[in-house]
């Protein structure tokens, strides 16, 4: 056996037999997860801010590594800002309900039952729904029809793959997400303040568009409730109560949906409801937002950007004119 | 029958005037410890929005309380509430103002004239200023009692107008309930005094003087 010595001639020991295991293992898993990282994109910085945001008390971790493709500048929401403070009816209308009461939302077992003119109609559970397409972390600006945005961590796959498997048919052109409907486990479905269950849609093309994103996660672990767990979609360049949450059942359809705040009020809520700067909502300008956790009290708002920043949306609208079909 | 003494009636008065001062207090407070949550000018715009609506409830209800209660002394605490309702209405001006459009008076303006809502709680703001400025025994002297009540009389207007604004600025969300109960309660406050009104004047002509 051929040992090495040092030109000394002092017996070095193997570092294996100084340094217990557990530490080792966690080092190396330390310094693996790190690489990880910065495949992703992700600075050892980020990834220590991101431990330091994900705070939910045994919460499932959920990663996937990022798509540079979808990374931004912005400084990303702190986690306990977007998980509480939400709009979340099914839980209340106050934005800190959200938080306080999803505690009766059973998210396992879950499944999407997808109907309508498909080729192929199927009932998916959340399982074979994490499993349809690779997962990928994209970092979102999210603005909220009321004025103000946050910037978030998704993780999750474009809808397009979801779209693809199950084959619509000629005739399919929107598609149509509905949230879960009880009562007992969404207590504010109690009152009738939204017409439930919450209905939203979108044209085939936007749905199809890359930037549609079918979400299980985000910070790096699975939703939280208040944030539309299980599975929810994410789609930047819209107002976000587009955005639907907890969603039990996809219908392709011939017809325009009839989503829930249209039917509430037709003269504020479009069916597009596109992020536009140049059209107001009749009781304030969108001109502006303010970006929750850095626009403080004394800092003016910011401007709002057309399609929220997602200029890659826009051909979806040519032609169209953006103030009649807002 | 309750019947505080004027020395009572001071110490009510200072203990009333800390209790609505405190909601300012818990404003300061929170703003400084950063305590206002993830969006706080939403917090100071609904928070001074709610105190407004409730002083202006319980300022009407001041009348009511006292006929029905016979405790006429109820009367010295109007002046108190009426104003703490004017500078809550004041702090939610100058939310609007300063953390909304950063004092820039031509935006301000803008979004007054152009949205309903808020040209309507604009207008039930500016008529509380005559109110406000008229509230001292000077200007009541002044003014002479007829004239100072008729331009008090405006609260009759302010308080719907207040009422109106608050359900404008929930009916996009479609949450009527908080808006329903003041306006119930402004509803009832107001009819009351009709009643009564109208009661007087059959007594009057039942009876000729």
């Amino acid at each position: 056996m051929l040992i090495k010595r040092s030109p000394n001639g002092i017996d070095l020991p193997y570092s294996s037999e100084i340094t217990p295991r557990e530490v080792y293992e966690s080092r190396r898993s330390f310094i693996r997860r790190l690489a990880v990282g910065s495949i992703a994109g992700g600075s050892l910085l980020e990834m220590a801010a991101r431990e330091a945001f994900a705070q939910t008390p045994g919460a499932q971790k959920l990663t996937a590594a990022a798509n540079s493709a979808y990374m931004l500048m912005d400084k990303k929401t702190a986690y306990k800002d977007a998980t509480t403070y939400n709009n979340f009816y099914e839980f209340g209308t106050d934005k800190a309900e959200p938080a306080q009461n999803t505690g009766t939302l059973k998210t396992r077992p879950w499944s999407i039952s997808i109907e309508g003119e498909v080729k192929k109609p199927m009932t998916l559970d959340l399982d074979s729904l994490l499993k349809l397409a690779p997962l990928e972390e994209r970092v979102y600006r999210l603005r909220c029809v009321e004025g103000w945005s946050m910037v978030i961590p998704w993780t999750g796959y474009s809808l397009s793959n979801l779209i693809k498997k199950v084959e619509p048919t000629g005739n399919a052109k929107f598609i149509e997400f509905v949230t879960l409907e009880d009562k007992k486990q969404m207590p504010g479905q109690r009152r009738a303040v939204l017409e439930w269950p919450y209905v939203e849609g979108l044209r085939m093309d936007e749905a199809n568009h890359p930037l549609a994103l079918l979400t299980f996660g985000m910070y790096g672990e699975v939703l939280p409730n208040q944030n539309g767990a299980p599975v929810r979609i994410v789609l930047p360049w819209k107002y976000g109560f587009k955005s639907a949450k907890s969603i039990v059942k996809i219908r392709f359809t011939k017809e325009q949906p009839k989503t829930a705040w249209n039917l509430a009020a037709a003269n504020e809520y479009g069916f597009y409801s596109n992020v536009n700067p140049e059209v107001d909502h009749p009781r304030w300008s969108q001109a502006t937002e303010r970006r929750i956790g850095e626009d403080g009290l004394f800092t003016k708002k910011r401007k709002t950007l057309m399609f929220n920043g997602y200029s890659e949306v826009a051909s979806l609208y040519a032609g169209m004119d953006l103030k009649k079909f807002y | 029958m309750l019947n505080p003494t004027p020395k009572q009636i001071t110490l009510l008065k200072a203990v009333v005037f800390v209790l609505a001062l405190l909601p300012f207090i818990r404003l300061v407070v929170f703003t400084v410890l950063d305590k206002l949550g993830a969006n706080p000018v939403e917090f100071i715009t609904r928070n001074t929005g709610d105190w407004t609506l409730y002083f202006l409830c319980i300022t009407l209800a001041v009348t009511p309380l006292r006929k029905l209660s016979k405790w006429n002394w109820l009367i010295k605490f109007r002046r108190m509430t009426g104003l703490y309702a004017f500078f809550y209405a004041a702090l939610h001006f100058t939310t609007f103002l300063w953390f909304d459009h950063f004092f820039d008076i031509d935006e301000m303006w803008k979004d007054v004239v152009k949205r309903p809502f808020i040209t309507v709680g604009f207008t039930a703001f500016v008529l509380l200023i005559p109110l406000a400025a008229t509230s001292t025994n000077g200007m009541v002297r002044r003014l002479g009692g007829k004239r100072w009540l008729w331009i008090h009389r405006l609260i009759y207007l302010i308080a719907p107008l207040g009422i109106l604004h608050y359900f404008w600025m929930k009916a996009g969300k479609h949450d009527f309930a908080q808006p329903f109960l003041y306006g119930s309660i402004v509803a009832v406050l107001l009819a009351l005094r009709l009643v009564w009104r109208w009661q007087g004047r059959r007594v009057r002509t039942q009876v000729p003087a």
